[in-house]
C-alpha cells in the first residue's frame, strides 16, 4: 500500500521538477532582452565597442619583428606606433609623422662619414634623424611593473615561480613608462637577431649599416637565456638622446621612409623582451608573438586565437586628433564630420574568428558585425547576393538598401597578372616575331569580359604595372597600352581579333599553326589550383580559339607552382603583388632583371625572367631618385618598355567593395595602412535598436514542430494501446 | 583482465610507430621543409638564408630518415623523423610551427569539442535507440516500410546539407539561435543547440536503421516470445529484454568512439565556429603545420586504441559470460 501511494507522488514530483525547469529556462530567456540569436556576450560596462571579424585563421605572429601578413597588421598596426604613418584621408597616399614630431631629417654622407650634398656623387650613406614626440607612452603592462625596490616585479628564476600566470590579465600589477629612442634601436636590433627569425633580416641587411655584422655577432653567442641586445652595438644605429635617434643606411634608398611606417620599426622595450624570456612563459604561450606591447591607440586585452581577439583603448595613448583635411570629395562624403575630434572613438574592438562565409555574412546582415570585412570585403561567393548591376554600375541588393548599408569601394594597391616566361622557347624572347605573338595573345584575352564574368566587374584592367593611387599610374590616353588598344572617341578600345590573327600570322603562326611544321600552337598555363575552375578554363579556351590557339592548363598547389617559377619550368603563370608601400619602385621591381629567379638563383620577384638592359638601367636610376619630374619620366619610360615587350598576358587591379552598417562612421578604406581603427566611430544605441528590430525570433516553427511530433506520436500511441489490448485471436487476425 | 589490458597496450606501440611513419611520409611527400618555411615566412622577400634560418630554428635542417654524415646511431637519431616523431611517445608535443605550445592549445580546445560532441553523442544514441525500438514495435507493417524509406533517404543526404540547411532555417530565417560561435561562459548552451540538433538529426537515418536491424534479430528470439506470453508490456519487452541483449553490437559501434569525442568534428566545428580540436586540425592542415598534424594524428591513434580496449572491457559488462584473458 505504501509503495502504491508513493508512485503517484514521485511522478507528480518529477513532473513538477520538469515544469519548474522549463519555467526557469523560459524565465531566463524572457529576462534577457537581447535577441535569441545574439552571438555576442552581453556587456554592461557601457564601453563603445566595435564588433568585427577576422576570416578563416587567426594571426600567426604579432611580434613586430616577425609579423608581415596583412591580417596580422590589422592588430599590430593598432597596438604599435611606428615612427611614420599614412594620412587617413589623402590620396595619393601621404606619409605623415606618427611617433615623430616631424618627418625624419635626411643627411647624406660620403665614405668617410662626412656630410655632403644630396646630389654629390660621393654619397655613400644616408642618415635619418628621428625626433620622437614627448608624449609617447607605453600601455600598462606587467613587464613594466616594479617592486618596492624599483626592480622588475615579474622576473622569475624558475618556471615554477611564475606558473600561476597563464595570460597577461592574470598579472595583478602593471606599470608603464615613456617611450625612449633606445626602444626603437632595440627593435631594429631584434630584426637582426637570427634567433627571432625576422623576414626583414635579409632585406634590411642590404641597407642598414652594420646589420649583417650585428646579426653574425649575436648568432655566435650562447642563447640559453635572455640576451640583452643593448650590450651589442649596431654601427648604423645611434641614440642621440632620450628622444632622438639616427639610422644610417648604405647608399641612397628614399623608399626607406616607407619602411619606417611599418610595424617592423615599432619600439620594443628591452624589459618587455626580458619579461617574455621568463622561464616557462613560452610554454604557456606568453610571448611577444601573442601578447604585443606597444604605445599605439589600442592594447591587447584578450587573445584567444581559437575564437576572438579583443583590443581595448590604451589609456596612455598620446594626444591624437581626427584629420581636418582630405582629398576632394571627402567633405561631401562626410569623412570630415569628425575633423579635429580626439581619437580613438571606440573603447573596445572585438574581432571574432569566422571560418565560414554563410555565418559571417548572416551575422553582418543581422547587425552583429559592424562591417562586412576588415582585410577582405564580403565573402567570396556572396557577392551576387550583395550587389546587382544597375544603371549606375554595381548597386546594393534591395535587402541591403533596406538596412541602410553603405558601400566603401576600395581599389587595392595591388596587381594580379598572368605573365609570360621570357625564357620560354615559344612565347619568350625579344625578337619582333615573339613580341607579335605575345601581343596577339594579349589582344585575344578580353580582360574586360574576364572581370565582368568572373568578378562581377570588380577589378580594373591594368595597362601598367603601377596601380591607381601610386605615382606613375596614368589615366586616359596616356594610361592606355597602344599595342593592345586604340583610342577611339575618348575611350580605349581593344584592337580587333582580326588584327590579333594578323599579328599571329606575322609571328609565324598563320591561323594558329606553325608555318614550318603545321602543328597547332598550344600554350600552357600554370595556375594555382584554387585560382581556376572549369568555367574559367572553358572561357579561356574559347577566347584563344578565336585566333586558333590551343590552351593546356597545368594547375598545381602554391608550392609546386612556385617551384616551377623558380626553375623556369613554366610558360605562362599567374601571380599577384600587393604593395608594401605606395611607390612605383615597389611594382617596377617585378620586372627588374636581377630579380629574375633564373638570374639570381633565388626567390626573386621577376617571375617572368624579363631582362631588358635599358629597363634595368632606368630602374637603378629611378630607385635612388626622390619624387619629382625626373623620376616620373624614368618611370614612364619603363612602363613604355613593359608595354612594348608585352611582358604580361593580362593584368588587373583588384577592387573590393566593403559594406558598412548604418551606425558605423569614417569607413574610408586605406589600401596601404591598417592603422585606421582609431578613426572608426560607432553608435552602440542605434546598433542595439536595429539588432532588436532585425532579429525578432519567429516562434511559429517551434509550435509547428511540436504539433508534428504529436501528430507523429499519436498514431503510434494509439496503435501501441490497441496492440496491448488485443487478444491473441485478434493479433493473429 | 589487467594482463589483457597491459598486453593490448604493448601491441599499441608498433601501431603508433606505423601511424607516425605513415603520417610523416605522407606529409613530406607533398611538403618539403622548404615549402613549410615559405609557408610560414610568407611569400615576400623570402631569401634562401631566411629559409635556412627557419629550418634550423625549427629543426628541419636535417635529413628526413637517414643522416649519412652522422656517425653511429646518429645516422638515425639525427634526422627529422627521429627528432620530431619519437618525442611524441613521451607526450612531448612541442610547439607549432608558428611557435605556440601544442599541449596548452590542446588542453584549451578539447573542452569546446567535448561541449558539442558529448551531448550530440549521448542524445544521438538515445534518440536512435528509442526510434529504432519503436520501429521494431511496428515491424512488417506499412509504417515500418515507410520509416525505413525515410531512414535511407536521411542517410543518403550529405552531412553538409543538414548543417547549412539547419543554419539557414533555424538561425538565419527563424532567428532562434546564433548561427555560429561559442563562448565558454555565459549562455554557452545557446551555441550548442543548433550543432547538437544537426548532429542528432543527421545521425538518425543511419543510426536508427542500424539499431533496428540489431533489435529485429533479437525480437524473433524465444525469450521475447516467452516474455510476451507472460504478459510483459511491449515497452518492457523492448527496453528490458531486447535492448540489453542487443548491446554487444551496439557497444562495438559506440564505445570505440567515446575517447575520440575529444577530437571533435571537423565539419561541425568549422561551420559552427566552435574553437575545438577539429577546427584546430583543419587549420593546421591548411597552414601546413606539421607539428600540430602529427600530434593530433598521434593523439587520435591513441584514443582509438583506448576506445578498442574499452570496447572489449564493455563486453564483459554487457555479457557476464565473457572473460578477458
Amino acid at each position: 500500500m505504501k509503495a502504491d501511494q508513493m508512485i503517484p507522488s514521485t511522478k507528480t514530483q518529477r513532473h513538477f521538477t520538469w515544469l519548474l525547469l522549463v519555467a526557469v529556462v523560459m524565465f531566463l530567456v524572457a529576462c534577457d532582452e537581447r535577441p535569441w540569436n545574439d552571438p555576442q556576450l552581453p556587456s554592461s560596462d557601457g564601453l563603445a565597442t566595435y564588433q568585427s571579424m577576422i576570416i578563416s585563421t587567426p594571426p600567426k605572429h604579432l611580434d613586430p619583428a616577425i609579423s608581415y601578413a596583412s591580417d596580422e597588421s590589422l592588430f599590430t598596426m593598432q597596438i604599435y606606433e611606428p615612427p611614420l604613418t599614412y594620412h587617413f584621408l589623402k590620396r595619393p597616399y601621404e606619409l605623415i609623422p606618427g611617433a615623430l614630431v616631424s618627418l625624419p631629417e635626411v643627411s647624406y654622407l660620403d665614405s668617410s662619414s662626412k656630410v655632403v650634398n644630396e646630389d654629390d656623387e660621393s654619397v655613400a650613406f644616408t642618415r635619418y634623424t628621428l625626433h620622437l614626440r614627448d608624449d609617447l607612452h607605453y600601455q600598462p603592462h606587467p613587464a613594466f611593473a616594479l617592486d618596492a625596490s624599483g626592480r622588475p616585479e615579474y622576473l622569475f628564476e624558475t618556471a615554477a615561480a611564475g606558473e600561476r600566470y597563464h595570460q597577461i590579465p592574470d598579472f595583478p600589477h602593471t606599470g608603464d613608462r615613456p617611450v625612449h629612442a633606445n626602444d626603437y634601436v632595440y627593435a631594429i636590433k631584434r630584426l637582426a637577431d637570427p634567433v627571432i627569425g625576422s623576414p626583414m633580416l635579409g632585406f634590411m641587411s642590404q641597407y642598414i649599416v652594420g646589420m649583417k655584422a650585428f646579426s653574425e655577432q649575436v648568432a655566435s653567442l650562447p642563447r640559453d637565456q635572455w640576451l640583452d641586445l643593448d650590450n651589442y652595438a649596431m654601427e648604423g644605429l645611434e641614440v642621440v638622446d632620450e628622444r632622438t635617434l639616427t639610422i644610417t643606411i648604405i647608399g641612397r634608398y628614399p623608399q626607406f621612409l616607407f619602411w619606417l611606417a611599418m610595424p617592423f620599426f615599432s619600439p620594443v622595450g628591452p624589459e618587455v623582451d626580458r619579461f617574455y624570456h621568463n622561464p616557462g612563459f613560452v610554454d604557456r604561450n606568453l610571448t611577444l608573438d601573442w601578447w604585443p606591447v606597444g604605445s599605439g591607440p589600442f592594447l591587447m586585452a584578450s587573445n584567444d586565437p581559437n575564437s576572438e581577439i579583443i583590443l581595448e583603448r590604451n589609456p596612455n595613448y598620446r594626444d591624437d586628433f581626427f584629420p581636418s583635411e582630405g582629398e576632394s570629395g571627402d567633405l561631401e562624403a562626410g569623412f570630415l564630420a569628425d575633423a579635429g575630434k580626439p581619437i580613438p572613438f571606440v573603447d573596445r574592438a572585438v574581432f571574432r574568428i569566422e571560418k565560414e562565409s554563410l555565418s559571417q555574412w548572416t551575422k553582418f546582415l543581422q547587425g552583429y558585425y559592424d562591417r562586412s570585412g576588415e582585410v577582405h570585403s564580403q565573402p567570396a561567393g556572396l557577392f551576387d547576393r550583395a550587389f546587382q548591376i544597375g544603371a549606375n554600375g554595381v548597386e546594393l541588393a534591395p535587402e541591403l538598401k533596406e538596412h541602410n548599408i553603405t558601400m566603401s569601394p576600395d581599389v587595392q594597391p595591388a596587381v594580379y597578372y598572368y605573365g609570360f616566361n621570357m625564357r620560354d622557347p615559344v612565347v619568350g624572347g625579344y625578337t619582333e616575331k615573339k613580341r607579335k605573338l605575345r601581343r596577339a595573345l594579349q589582344i585575344a584575352f578580353q580582360t574586360e569580359d574576364y572581370l565582368n564574368i568572373f568578378y562581377m566587374g570588380n577589378g580594373i584592367v591594368a595597362e601598367n604595372p603601377i596601380p591607381p593611387g601610386i605615382p606613375g599610374h596614368l589615366e586616359g590616353e596616356a594610361g592606355m597600352n597602344p599595342y593592345v588598344y586604340d583610342w577611339v572617341d575618348g575611350v580605349a578600345q581593344r584592337k580587333s581579333i582580326e588584327y590579333a590573327r594578323q599579328l599571329l600570322a606575322e609571328a609565324g603562326y598563320p591561323n594558329g599553326r606553325d608555318e614550318i611544321t603545321g602543328e597547332p600552337l598550344k600554350i600552357f598555363l600554370d595556375v594555382q589550383s584554387q585560382a581556376i575552375n572549369n568555367t574559367l578554363m572553358t572561357w579561356i579556351v574559347r577566347v584563344f580559339s578565336q585566333i586558333g590557339v590551343q590552351v593546356e592548363f597545368r594547375p598545381a598547389d602554391f608550392n609546386r607552382t612556385r617551384e616551377k617559377m623558380l626553375t623556369g619550368n613554366t610558360q605562362i603563370f599567374s601571380f599577384g603583388w600587393s604593395a608594401d608601400y605606395p611607390d612605383p619602385e615597389n611594382f617596377l621591381f617585378l620586372l627588374y632583371g636581377p630579380e629574375g629567379p633564373l638570374e639570381c638563383a633565388c626567390d626573386g620577384a621577376n617571375n617572368g625572367n624579363y631582362a631588358n638592359e635599358e629597363y634595368d638601367s632606368l630602374f637603378r636610376q629611378m630607385r635612388i631618385l626622390p619624387q619629382g619630374p625626373e623620376r616620373d619620366s624614368l618611370v614612364a619610360r619603363m612602363v613604355e618598355l613593359f608595354r612594348y615587350d608585352a611582358v604580361w598576358l593580362f593584368a588587373y587591379y583588384p577592387t573590393e567593395i566593403f559594406l558598412n552598417n548604418s551606425w558605423v562612421h569614417n569607413n574610408k578604406r586605406h589600401g596601404i595602412s591598417r592603422a585606421t581603427l582609431k578613426y572608426v566611430r560607432v553608435e552602440p544605441d542605434e546598433r542595439a535598436k536595429m539588432q532588436n528590430r532585425w532579429n525578432q525570433p519567429i516562434t511559429r516553427p517551434l509550435y509547428a514542430a511540436a504539433l508534428i511530433l504529436v501528430a507523429l506520436a499519436l498514431p503510434g500511441v494509439i496503435a501501441y494501446r490497441r496492440r496491448q489490448k488485443a487478444t491473441a485471436r485478434h493479433a493473429q487476425e | 583482465m589487467l594482463t589483457y589490458i597491459i598486453r593490448r597496450l604493448f601491441y599499441a606501440i608498433p601501431i603508433l610507430l606505423g601511424v607516425n611513419l605513415l603520417t610523416f611520409t605522407l606529409f613530406f611527400v607533398v611538403n618539403s621543409p622548404d615549402d613549410m618555411a615559405v609557408s610560414q615566412l610568407g611569400a615576400k622577400y623570402v631569401t634562401p638564408e631566411a629559409i635556412q634560418s627557419w629550418k634550423k630554428k625549427n629543426g628541419y635542417d636535417r635529413p628526413l630518415f637517414y643522416n649519412p654524415d652522422a656517425a653511429g646511431s646518429g645516422a638515425v637519431t639525427e634526422t627529422i623523423f627521429f627528432a620530431k616523431s619519437l618525442r611524441l611517445f613521451a607526450f612531448d608535443f612541442g610547439r607549432s610551427e608558428s611557435g605556440r605550445d601544442i599541449t596548452t592549445d590542446i588542453s584549451t580546445r578539447m573542452w569546446p569539442s567535448l561541449a558539442v560532441a558529448v551531448p550530440s553523442f549521448v542524445v544521438g544514441i538515445w534518440v536512435n535507440i528509442c526510434v529504432a525500438l519503436l520501429v521494431v514495435m511496428f515491424h512488417a507493417t506499412r509504417l515500418d516500410r515507410w520509416i525505413v524509406f525515410v531512414f535511407v533517404a536521411m542517410m543518403s543526404i550529405s552531412y553538409l546539407f543538414y548543417i547549412i540547411g539547419g543554419q539557414y532555417l533555424v538561425a538565419k530565417t527563424w532567428r532562434l539561435v546564433p548561427i555560429s560561435g561559442f563562448h565558454a561562459h555565459g549562455q554557452f548552451w545557446k551555441f550548442l543547440i543548433l550543432p547538437v540538433l544537426v548532429g542528432v538529426v543527421a545521425g538518425i537515418g543511419s543510426g536508427a536503421r542500424w539499431y533496428r536491424t540489431l533489435f529485429l534479430e533479437e525480437a524473433n528470439q524465444d525469450y521475447v516470445r516467452t516474455a510476451r506470453a507472460k504478459g510483459a508490456s511491449e515497452i518492457r519487452i523492448l527496453f528490458r529484454h531486447i535492448l540489453p541483449n542487443a548491446l554487444i553490437p551496439i557497444l562495438t559501434g559506440i564505445v570505440v568512439l567515446i575517447p575520440s569525442l575529444f577530437m571533435g568534428g571537423l565539419l561541425v566545428e568549422s561551420f559552427f565556429g566552435i574553437p575545438g580540436l577539429g577546427s584546430y586540425m583543419l587549420d593546421a592542415i591548411k597552414s601546413q603545420d606539421f607539428a600540430i598534424v602529427r600530434s593530433m594524428v598521434f593523439i587520435g591513434s591513441i584514443l582509438y586504441i583506448i576506445g578498442l580496449i574499452l570496447t572489449d572491457i564493455s563486453y564483459t559488462w554487457a555479457d557476464p559470460r565473457l572473460r578477458l584473458d
